[in-house]
């Protein structure tokens, strides 16, 4: 059987709950703000939300169906995907097949955690049953040294140096100083970068992300529906998911990603040259460089040259993460699956303000998600064009 | 090369003395099997008995076939080392406070890709490595790189000390001095390198063979000691508390016979009297002595060691009440192990067949020389595990009663050895 086609399915009002370094509300605050957000911004009464697709790691001990009792809901289509950075992409599919199918109409999309302050690492302690026995007592450096590793092998297979990840960092910093949300505000520069402390070598200050608090969320509905609200939306041309992919790689050196490349472009009848910007799932820049990599923007092991050739700013040659990305605005935990997705949308829709990428037309938005153990599990993309 | 220990410092008693947090010790129950094999100096990993996969991380199902059949089966441990890294930062404690610390990604020749705790000789990836398992301060099994070369100094290792209790510049108590294994005990922990070897002598005017040469050892100080007398050990507790870092309990009451040849409980109170009450009142009086100081510089205090017997396991009717006696010590010690736990002191149970000496004049060989069981102890010191089967009786109970305890029962009631 063919794959279906995403057509007919909106993409709309990309959602995002200030970002905080702490906070002393709990995760179901974030997801109400999140929640009365996009009624507000879409003109959508509450009862009409009939689908709620939500992601979170600290809502302890409900899952998505205590929300719906704690914020009123009563949706006919529930989906609980606790699947961190791969979650908006995994949402987008989910929604899209759902109001295709007619089992939900409008559905909330909503990433969104809390951080006091030591959640992240009682978060780390309990993360899965691979990470309780195989790596967190091994110094307990959460997803640094697994990524120390992988960025230590990239480098020495590939010839990767530490000022081709700073290129990344540094882009999506000047980025992030045109978005108002970004929790870093100072310019950084490739020295700074680079005279950043070691954390877990080769990883240093600069490459890690900052966990704090906030929400982002966007609505899927059908088109029809998009145009008669008003609401500027953009469209799924294409979208992929894979988990636990190339597991036999003993280190890893490409994302699932790769497997299903070709699918993805096809889905779209596009090419990796047609992309006018991209918001990769930048946990670690080795990660980034990757993606470049596996998401057909260079060959395998061309990363490092990728980013010499390239400016990585919002009007660049080749734009990514033009929010800032997680390096830059933090990690909201979950949210951190969703800030891509609603800074595509911004970018589609012409919402993007200071940071606005020129005639964006197609943009990639790229998942990432769950270090259970020596790597992350969750991989996911997806297209999206602006609507016509 | 790992630089040999030097001497430490006298601790400068103006400095606060540091507390002991542990490293991560949860664990899923599947996981425990690795810390089972820890304990007794082995590296296991699940085989699937259907397809032959090597697993890790621990698992319920085969991550090939899916099958449910996992037994555990010793690793060579052989590998390459992929990447590694030294952590400069982390949000666990006990890390926190032994920054700088190694860490490496190994696939093993036998399949998976194991992080583990890197040693300092290990060079820089590419290259072979043997990873071992051995117990951590939180008593649970964690992974460790090895160079492929073993190196004179090598248990100098920084991250290596963590993981056992080499008597190496510590103060270890002996309970008891005149039996030719106590003996043996301080001659082998002066030679390990202890700086001060305590000694206990119940009955100080006895002037047993080998004393006097034992008590001019410069590292030996004889002190009085009965475990039978409560004021007699905390004295003791009160002499040395607030310095001991290895205790290590060879006191026992040995008679032979079971239930039918003797009348009356008066050998069988006094074997209960030193073999279980007295290692609970060592315990009460010593037990939080070093827990205070299981964190106290490199030669923080580190280990209990508890003389018990294999017929601690199952008893052996000819030595019957002696056999009780050592079970209720076993169990007792199993307690002791449980409260040790949070401060990360090592409870090491010894559990030899029978030893060379004069209790044991009716048994046939093999016996274990005082010697042997001496060595099998610094061993199990330096190399942390806590649990020792020394010798081939003992090794051969091991496996029976593993096999089957009901079997082993049987055949030794029958009048089997």
């Amino acid at each position: 059987m063919s794959r279906q086609s995403y057509a007919g399915v909106a993409v709309a009002v990309p959602i995002t709950v200030p970002y905080q370094r702490y906070s002393t509300q709990g995760a179901h605050w974030f997801v109400g703000q999140a929640l009365q957000a996009l009624i507000q911004a879409s003109g959508i009464e509450k009862d009409d939300i009939d689908g709620l697709c939500l992601s979170s790691f600290s809502l302890n001990p409900d899952t998505a169906v205590g929300l719906t009792q704690h914020l009123g809901l009563s949706p006919r289509w529930l989906d609980h995907i606790p699947t961190g950075g791969a979650s908006g992409v995994m949402a987008l599919r989910r929604a899209a097949r759902a109001v295709q199918a007619g089992d939900a109409d409008v559905v909330a999309c909503i990433g969104a955690d809390t951080n006091h302050v030591d959640s992240f690492r009682q978060t780390l302690g309990s993360f899965s049953h691979f990470a309780r026995d195989a790596s967190y007592p091994y110094g307990s450096g959460g997803p640094n040294s697994v990524f120390a590793f992988i960025t230590a092998n990239y480098m020495r297979t590939y010839g990767a140096q530490r000022e081709d990840f700073g290129r990344i960092a540094v882009a999506q910093r000047s980025n992030a100083l045109k978005n108002p949300n970004a929790l870093f505000k100072k310019a950084l520069s490739l020295d700074e970068y680079m005279a950043g402390r070691p954390i877990s070598d080769p990883i240093h200050l600069f490459d890690c992300v900052m966990p704090c608090a906030g929400a982002d969320a966007f609505l899927v509905m059908g088109e029809q529906r998009a145009r008669d609200l008003g609401l500027p939306h953009a469209i799924i041309r294409g979208a992929i998911e894979r988990h636990n992919a190339f597991a036999s790689d003993p280190i890893m050196v490409q994302g699932g990603w790769r497997r299903d490349l070709a699918d993805l472009y096809a889905q779209a009848d596009a090419t990796a040259a047609q992309v006018d910007f991209v918001q990769t799932y930048d946990d670690y820049p080795v990660i980034v460089m990757m993606q470049f990599e596996d998401l057909g923007f260079c060959a395998k092991g061309e990363g490092p040259q990728f980013v010499r050739d390239h400016s990585l700013t919002h009007d660049g040659s080749f734009p990514n993460n033009t929010s800032g990305g997680q390096l830059s605005v933090g990690q909201a935990g979950a949210a951190g699956g969703f800030i891509g997705m609603v800074e595509a949308l911004r970018q589609l829709c012409d919402m993007a303000g200071e940071r606005q990428v020129t005639n964006a037309q197609l943009g990639l938005v790229s998942g990432f998600g769950m270090v259970t153990y020596d790597r992350c599990l969750c991989t996911g993309a997806v297209l999206l064009g602006r609507s016509a | 090369m790992t630089m040999p220990l030097m001497r430490p410092p006298r601790k400068n008693p103006i400095l606060r003395t540091p507390q002991m947090n542990l490293p991560p010790s949860a664990r899923s129950r599947v996981a425990l099997g690795l810390t089972a094999a820890a304990a007794e100096g082995r590296f296991e990993l699940q085989v699937c008995q259907d397809c032959d996969s090597v697993q890790y991380p621990p698992r319920e199902a085969c991550v090939h076939c899916v099958s449910p059949r996992l037994k555990w089966r010793a690793q060579s441990g052989w590998g390459q080392l992929l990447a590694s890294t030294t952590l400069h930062h982390s949000n666990d404690l006990f890390f926190r406070e032994r920054l700088p610390w190694r860490l490496g990604m190994v696939a093993l020749d036998a399949g998976p890709s194991v992080m583990v705790h890197l040693h300092s000789e290990v060079t820089e990836a590419p290259c072979r490595v043997r990873v071992g398992a051995r117990l951590d301060r939180a008593g649970q099994a964690v992974l460790i790189g090895f160079p492929e070369k073993e190196s004179e100094h090598m248990a100098d290792d920084k991250m290596l000390r963590e993981m056992g209790s080499d008597p190496k510049f510590r103060k270890a108590l002996v309970t008891d001095g005149k039996t030719p294994v106590g003996q043996a005990l301080v001659r082998a922990l002066v030679k390990a390198g202890a700086d001060i070897v305590w000694v206990g002598h119940a009955e100080p005017w006895k002037k047993l063979p080998g004393l006097a040469e034992l008590a001019a050892i410069p590292q030996v100080t004889m002190l009085p000691l009965d475990l039978s007398n409560e004021r007699s050990v905390t004295t003791l507790a009160g002499e040395i508390g607030g310095k001991v870092d290895i205790v290590i309990n060879n006191a026992e009451v040995h008679r032979s016979h079971g239930i039918g040849n003797r009348t009356g409980t008066d050998v069988a109170r006094m074997e209960m009297e030193i073999n279980y009450l007295g290692l609970l009142r060592l315990s009460q009086a010593l037990g939080p002595a070093l827990q205070g100081r299981a964190a106290d510089g490199m030669t923080h205090a580190c280990a209990w060691v508890n003389l018990l017997s294999i017929y601690a396991l199952s008893n052996f009717p000819s030595h019957g009440t002696y056999s009780a006696s050592k079970a209720a010590a076993y169990s007792l010690s199993q307690c002791l192990r449980a409260e040790m736990r949070p401060s990360g002191i090592r409870v090491v149970h010894v559990f030899p067949g029978p030893i060379d000496d004069e209790w044991n004049q009716n048994m046939p060989p093999p016996k274990l020389s005082p010697e042997a069981l001496a060595s099998a102890v610094i061993k199990a010191l330096r190399d942390g595990t806590e649990d020792v089967y020394p010798g081939d009786v003992a090794q051969e109970w091991l496996q029976r009663w593993r096999d089957n305890p009901k079997v082993l029962e049987r055949e030794i009631a029958a009048g089997g050895t």
